[in-house]
């Protein structure tokens, strides 16, 4: 009976029915795939990218040169310089980040006590020299101006666990 | 002897010695904030409260004197509620601001509120805030963390001996300041940051420059003065960031002097780092090749009469010993490390050595001081003769300037006529002497550099003589030389040979034109116009007087840069190391001499650091015995003869600037301004 029963399956193609119903019924789902560099996918408040160094809302620098981080940091990948600044304030006069160095564990903004050094939201930052990926004070002011809303939200948001 | 039970422990102690010190004996650690075992008990913080029987509370252990059958318990519930209540209280008014803080890392209140302390606070109201108050060029000011330990007012006014810093107000209102606003008038005044539990008071040059954790630390010697104060150098890469004093009770104790502690700025500025040879009038770089060729091609058939050597105030002894011995292999006996111009005799230890040693001073009951001033020649040394006027019963005397040395002292006198009353016993001062135990005479540089000082040498040794300096368990006679180098040169034996010339001599030759070739090892303090048409070779590490005569300048090595043995005014030898290598294509002294002398043909028979100790080991044992002194015997030293009544006069005209490194350092330039000269004069109503 087996012999029949493998005989009228392949006359009656109910296999090739059967995944192309399968098929369609797909196309009636949503799409689990992105179309990625014009769409992306969702990210934790607490994906740890790319470097910043936040400002207060004055304009202000936030970080005080405690070197914390440069203390903290594992794979040595922070470099800090410091000295009064002319109002006498702690203010560093270099502030760089090895980004090729870096592992992004995230020590550096867990110990900063000021949230200067956040590791915000971006991972898109690739470039085509390794010189581009070190980092200085400059470019990572820059980084804090152009990430702060998403960063400032993303810090609202875990304030209740820390 | 009281003895008591600490912690279920039995301690017998001496009469009078607190429980806070019976604990630290046994290894019981006590959190304190306002004791500190150099200064006086003010038992104001109340952090080492502990428990004791029978009292009806805590008590403070500093102050407390152990008394016998005493039950002190120091880790009860009790003493740790006690501290943290203590620890609470402290930190009511102390700002949490220890991210910007620089004593942060190395901070008494840190580490205690760790140890001690509850993990929350509980206080919600509003903090003191102070205003910050001016100390001076080298002293910072954060009072708002002040916790009222009074350790720098007690420091200023029992070491230093200045009375320039108190305290205003009462209770919770009071604060530490100068009066009035001014720079605190002190040497000692780097030791007030040293002394601050907290970060109230902390270093103005190393002001947010450096985190104590990424420091290097390398424990050496310091060489800008003759006492060699015992000194941790703290570098980041190659470059010192500060320099902190080590303790040694027999030389500094554990302070450091400003210019010391503060003129290591001068290290980074005005070096020498590559070879330069002089053409048509102008230094030019060269390398090492050209710059040994160049004098190589001077020294062509030079005899060694007309070749001299003169050694400056920061050279170590190792180099001094390798131009020694290359000299003697040229022919020249015209050599001299004493640049200063001071003639004394050196062929006895004694004449010329601090025979007593410094911590000696603590056993002197009558200190006469010759010509010089100790305030600025060795500050460590006019600390200690502070401490043993403390102390009580003693009398000191000077013959030479009026000085405001931090202790009563009465002049008996001016110039060395005084010297010789005193030997003939005319003098009203010979009685005090004669009923002294153990007299002391400090004779400084101010009696040796004038013509007559071989003379001045007999008459202060005669005075030893007849008062009982030199006895088998006492010897009073020292010499506080003002130079690092030169003791070390003395011992090495970088001095006129037989038939040679010494540093006046020399000078004489070179303006004459019979010296032709004269080799400048760190020499700067000399006058270069002296030097005539003579080839100048300056080895060193500074661009300064020396430098700027030089045909040939070799660059070398600070005493930061090199290791290396220095022998302090004591006549103790003692080991500087290496913190930071030498800019550039400096080198240690000792191998340029060594490669010199390769060029030259006659190479020395050295070619590692250890063969070289070890034949100056074998040349005078005395190198071998580091850290100690080696007593001098005694016998007649200096030449008795007509003295002339000229006053003496101190060679230092401003502590700050006295060698190639503090002229060239910043903070030594700002405290020059602040506190030496006319600033001292000035009053409000200038502009």
């Amino acid at each position: 009976m087996a012999f029949l029963d493998r005989a009228a399956r392949s006359l009656f193609l109910t296999e090739l029915l059967g995944g192309m119903a399968l098929t369609l019924r797909y196309m009636f789902k949503p799409k689990v795939t992105l179309n990625y560099p014009y769409e992306k996918g969702p990210i934790s408040s607490r994906f740890r990218g790319e470097h910043v160094l936040r400002r207060y809302a004055s304009g202000e620098e936030r970080c005080i040169a405690c070197k914390l981080c440069e203390a903290v940091c594992p794979a040595l990948a922070i470099t800090i310089e410091a000295e009064p600044r002319d109002d006498g304030s702690r203010r560093t006069t270099r502030y760089d980040i090895d980004m090729t160095k870096c592992i992004y564990c995230g020590l550096c903004q867990e110990a900063c006590p000021v949230d200067a050094v956040v590791m915000g939201p971006n991972f898109e930052f690739s470039t085509e020299s390794r010189e581009e990926l070190f980092y200085n004070k400059q470019k990572l002011l820059a980084n804090g101006d152009r990430w702060e809303a998403e960063i400032a939200q993303n810090l609202a948001a875990e304030a209740p666990y820390r | 002897m009281p003895k008591l039970t600490i912690d279920g422990i039995e301690i017998e102690v001496e009469p009078g010695t607190s429980i806070l010190q019976a604990c630290e004996q046994l290894g019981i650690e006590i959190p304190r904030f306002c004791y500190h075992e150099r200064l006086s008990v003010p038992a104001n913080c109340r952090m080492c409260l502990v428990e004791m029987e029978r009292a009806p509370k805590p008590v403070a252990s500093c102050a407390m004197p152990c008394g016998d059958g005493m039950v002190v318990r120091t880790n009860s519930e009790t003493v740790l509620k006690a501290r943290k209540g203590v620890m609470e209280f402290l930190l009511i008014n102390h700002p949490l601001d220890c991210p910007i803080c620089d004593q942060g890392g190395e901070c008494d209140l840190q580490d205690q509120a760790m140890a001690y302390g509850f993990d929350r606070g509980r206080y919600g109201e509003n903090k003191r805030a102070v205003k910050d108050k001016y100390m001076g060029p080298v002293i910072k000011t954060i009072m708002t963390r002040c916790i009222h330990c009074t350790r720098c007012i007690r420091f200023i006014n029992e070491v230093a001996g200045v009375p320039d810093v108190g305290a205003v107000y009462r209770g919770e209102h009071m604060e530490i300041t100068t009066f009035v606003e001014k720079a605190i008038g002190s040497e000692l005044s780097g030791n007030l940051a040293d002394v601050c539990p907290v970060g109230a008071l902390t270093h103005k040059p190393y002001a947010f420059t450096a985190r104590p954790w990424e420091l290097r630390k390398t424990e050496t010697v310091d060489v800008l003065d003759a006492v060699g104060s015992n000194i941790r150098v703290d570098a980041r890469g190659p470059e010192v960031m500060r320099v902190l004093p080590r303790v040694n009770d027999d030389i500094n104790e554990e302070w450091l002097n400003d210019k010391s502690r503060y003129s290591y700025d001068g290290l980074k500025r005005q070096r020498l780092d590559r070879p330069y040879i002089r053409q048509n009038g102008k230094l030019v770089p060269a390398s090492w090749a050209e710059a040994f060729t160049a004098i190589a091609a001077r020294l062509k058939g030079l005899s060694g009469s007309r070749i001299a050597a003169i050694s400056g105030d920061l050279v170590d002894v190792e180099a001094q010993f390798a131009l020694k011995e290359l000299l003697s292999r040229l022919g020249s006996t015209n050599l001299d490390c004493r640049q200063d111009g001071a003639r004394f005799d050196t062929s006895v230890r004694a004449g010329y050595l601090f025979n007593s040693g410094i911590a000696g001073i603590e056993k002197a009951d009558v200190i006469l001081l010759v010509g010089t001033n100790p305030r600025w020649e060795g500050t460590l040394v006019n600390a200690r003769i502070r401490k043993r006027y403390l102390a009580g019963g003693v009398t000191i005397a000077s013959i030479g300037e009026q000085r405001d040395l931090t202790y009563p002292y009465s002049v008996i006198g001016s110039g060395p006529d005084t010297l010789q009353q005193l030997v003939d016993g005319s003098h009203p001062f010979s009685e005090t002497l004669r009923a002294a135990k153990n007299p002391m005479i400090i004779v400084g540089m101010g009696a040796f550099q004038r013509a007559d000082g071989l003379a001045v040498q007999a008459a202060a040794r005669l005075v030893g003589e007849v008062y009982g300096m030199f006895r088998d368990d006492w010897s009073g006679f020292n010499v506080l030389h003002t130079a690092a180098a030169r003791v070390g040169g003395i011992e090495a034996g970088f001095l006129p040979g037989e038939g040679g010339r010494d540093l006046h001599g020399i000078l004489d030759g070179a303006s004459k034109g019979e010296i032709d070739f004269v080799y400048l090892l760190g020499a700067d303090e000399i006058d270069m116009a002296k030097l005539g048409n003579a080839f100048v070779v300056y080895q060193g590490h500074h661009g300064d007087a020396g430098a700027h005569r030089a045909d040939v300048i070799l660059p070398g090595a600070a005493y930061t840069e090199k290791n290396a043995v220095y022998v302090n005014t004591e006549g103790r030898p003692q080991l500087a190391r290496l913190a930071v290598f030498p800019p550039g294509e400096a080198r240690e002294d000792w191998k340029i001499v060594r490669a010199l002398s390769e060029v030259l043909g006659t190479t020395l028979p050295f070619d590692t650091h250890g063969q070289l100790r070890q034949r100056l080991m074998a040349a005078n044992p005395i190198f071998g015995a580091v850290g100690e002194m080696t007593p001098a015997s005694w016998a007649p030293f200096g030449a008795q003869g007509p003295v002339d009544a000229n006053p003496f006069v101190t060679p230092i005209t401003n502590f700050y600037m006295t060698d190639p490194i503090s002229r060239a350092s910043v903070t030594m330039a700002n405290c020059t301004e602040a506190l030496v000269g006319p600033a001292q004069e000035r009053t409000g109503t200038h502009g």
